[in-house]
């Protein structure tokens, strides 16, 4: 954690931006400023299936809390994984499982990106997390 | 009877217009709709049919005595003799409704794979194919043993028929091909295909997965010369859930049944069964009657219209679709043989698909990103994925106007 802008900082100034353009430029900015991916996890293990980029994340626990990296070779999927790094990384399990991640994307207008119909890896990290959560006691 | 709003078609303009969800906008941009080879939309005529049919005379086929049924039943096996017609079949008995190409491919690998191929028998595909026409074979092979070969891929995205002949043995039973190539636009030379197997062993069994081709290009089962041919009713205009499988009638015959249910037997005993003669034996349980009858509305829609005036649009179009984005110098496009149709596939140097596709969304161009079930194909380049365009015969010159645009503005926002 610490990494990045928390998510209410994020929503803040994707709320203040007016057109998809300058949020989009926004995601992708956001994306750039992603802890850069360790190259020794770049294999096929932390590879996140998805059908039109290629995503991997790596994780570990600190204690009892998570922390995720990710990186994609596109540069909004990076963005949107920036806020799922925001909504999750640095959390408890418990905390991950009270994540309104929907609720999350949907303030920002990104639900569609959450949907299985992008299949873009995305939506598998989520995914990913959660199940993170959900087995860690 | 529900009045046909069928008007007269006389070009692309007035076609265009046959199709309400080109009408519409996406993102609040105007709709360019690039992706007609994955789905196409669907004209006025398919949807008042699809809505008058349910909501005029709608009932189960091949079952009552009453009107309703009866004819919903004959709409129903018009469609059978349209499709024969429209694929130059010798009788629409040779025409099998399935859900789509890829359940006809599968009831071909059952059908007549399960029982007709054993332990190293050889089958032959390309390294073309969509998944649907390597997936099944693979599936045959856990169950057989059967050897799968591959005609490889130039990289011009051209089947390299030099290789053919070393592919071709004297256990090799079957050769199935993609016609068009979904993913790169490539037609290929069935024909001569189809005479390079047939001359080596005219016993060789041969299925040509028409998924791309009967929406662009006159089929003649006849000709081509094929054992099996199969398309699928969603990307020739029609709704979704009916595919079609041609076979040759003598084959279809020492076929025995892909699935049990209803409608396909002659008679049932507690001690044996008597199928019914094909296509019925293939269709077992209630078919997608009103997709079928759909089917049939779409496939008249093509024929007032033309094949001499869809084809020479499409060509032309097809032409400066490829000419255009072959000159811009931010893409590299996948699959350059001249031998094309409508579709193109390309990168964008420096960006992701999915940020191009997910960018030209907002600009209202749908296009498909991906790996378009083609992963083998793309390897051949190696490449994960490409952003794809494709055409049908609505798609006009303004489509790709907003194509380039979007392509533009992705450009910069991804430098």
């Amino acid at each position: 954690m610490g990494d990045l802008l928390p998510f209410s900082e994020i929503k803040d100034t994707f709320l203040f931006l007016e057109d998809w353009e300058a949020r989009y430029a926004f995601l992708i900015d956001l994306g750039r400023k992603l802890r850069p991916y360790p190259e020794e996890r770049r294999d096929d293990a932390h590879k996140v299936p998805g059908c039109t980029s290629q995503v991997w994340m790596a994780h570990s626990w600190q204690g009892d809390r998570l922390t995720i990296i990710t990186d994609s070779d596109a540069h909004l999927v990076k963005g949107l994984l920036a806020i799922l790094v925001a909504l999750y990384s640095g959390k408890t399990a418990d905390e991950i499982k009270a994540v309104p991640v929907e609720a999350a994307f949907a303030e920002l207008g990104l639900e569609g990106h959450l949907s299985p119909n992008r299949r873009n890896g995305f939506f598998a990290v989520a995914s990913r997390i959660e199940a993170l959560a959900a087995a860690h006691t | 009877m529900p009045q046909s709003m069928l008007k007269s078609v006389t070009g692309p303009a007035d076609w265009r217009a046959q199709f309400p969800a080109l009408q519409g906008q996406m993102n609040g941009r105007p709709l360019a709709f690039l992706d007609s080879a994955a789905s196409a939309q669907k004209p006025q005529a398919v949807l008042d049919k699809v809505m008058g049919t349910l909501s005029g005379y709608y009932a189960n086929i091949h079952r009552g005595l009453y009107e309703y049924s009866q004819r919903t039943t004959a709409e129903f096996e018009a469609v059978r003799g349209k499709m024969a017609k429209f694929l130059n079949a010798k009788s629409q008995n040779e025409i099998v409704f399935t859900s789509n190409s890829t359940d006809a491919i599968n009831l071909v690998a059952h059908a007549w794979g399960l029982h007709y191929l054993h332990a190293d028998d050889e089958v032959i595909l390309t390294e073309m194919e969509h998944h649907a026409g390597i997936v099944p074979w693979h599936l045959l092979r856990d169950l057989t043993g059967i050897v799968i070969k591959y005609i490889p891929v130039t990289q011009e995205g051209e089947l390299d028929l030099s290789k053919l002949e070393s592919l071709l043995t004297k256990k090799t039973r079957l050769v199935s091909f993609v016609h068009i190539s979904n993913a790169l636009g490539t037609v290929n030379p069935a024909e001569q295909i189809v005479a390079q197997v047939r001359a080596y062993n005219p016993d060789i069994k041969i299925l040509i997965d028409g998924s791309q081709s009967a929406v662009h290009m006159p089929v003649d089962v006849q000709k081509l010369g094929c054992d099996w041919f199969v398309c699928t009713g969603h990307k020739l205009y029609g709704p979704t859930g009916v595919g079609v499988l041609w076979g040759r009638g003598e084959t279809l015959l020492k076929m025995p049944p892909y699935k049990g249910g209803g409608d396909m037997i002659e008679r049932v005993t507690l001690q044996g069964i008597k199928y019914r003669e094909p296509p019925q034996r293939f269709e077992a349980g209630t078919p997608p009657i009103v997709e079928v009858i759909g089917l049939g509305a779409a496939i008249d829609f093509m024929e007032s219209i033309g094949w001499d005036a869809i084809t020479a649009h499409e060509h032309a179009l097809s032409e400066q679709l490829f000419k255009r984005l072959s000159a811009r110098k931010d893409l590299r496009i996948i699959g350059t043989s001249p031998n094309r149709a409508g579709i193109v596939s390309f990168l964008m140097h420096g960006a992701a698909s999915a940020d191009v596709g997910m960018i030209l969304d907002k600009c209202g161009v749908a296009v498909r990103t991906g790996h378009h079930c083609c992963q083998p194909l793309l390897g051949v380049f190696g490449i994960e994925g490409t952003i794809r365009a494709s055409l049908a015969l609505y798609s006009n010159e303004s489509d790709i106007d907003s194509l380039e645009e979007a392509l533009d503005k992705a450009g910069k926002m991804l430098a």
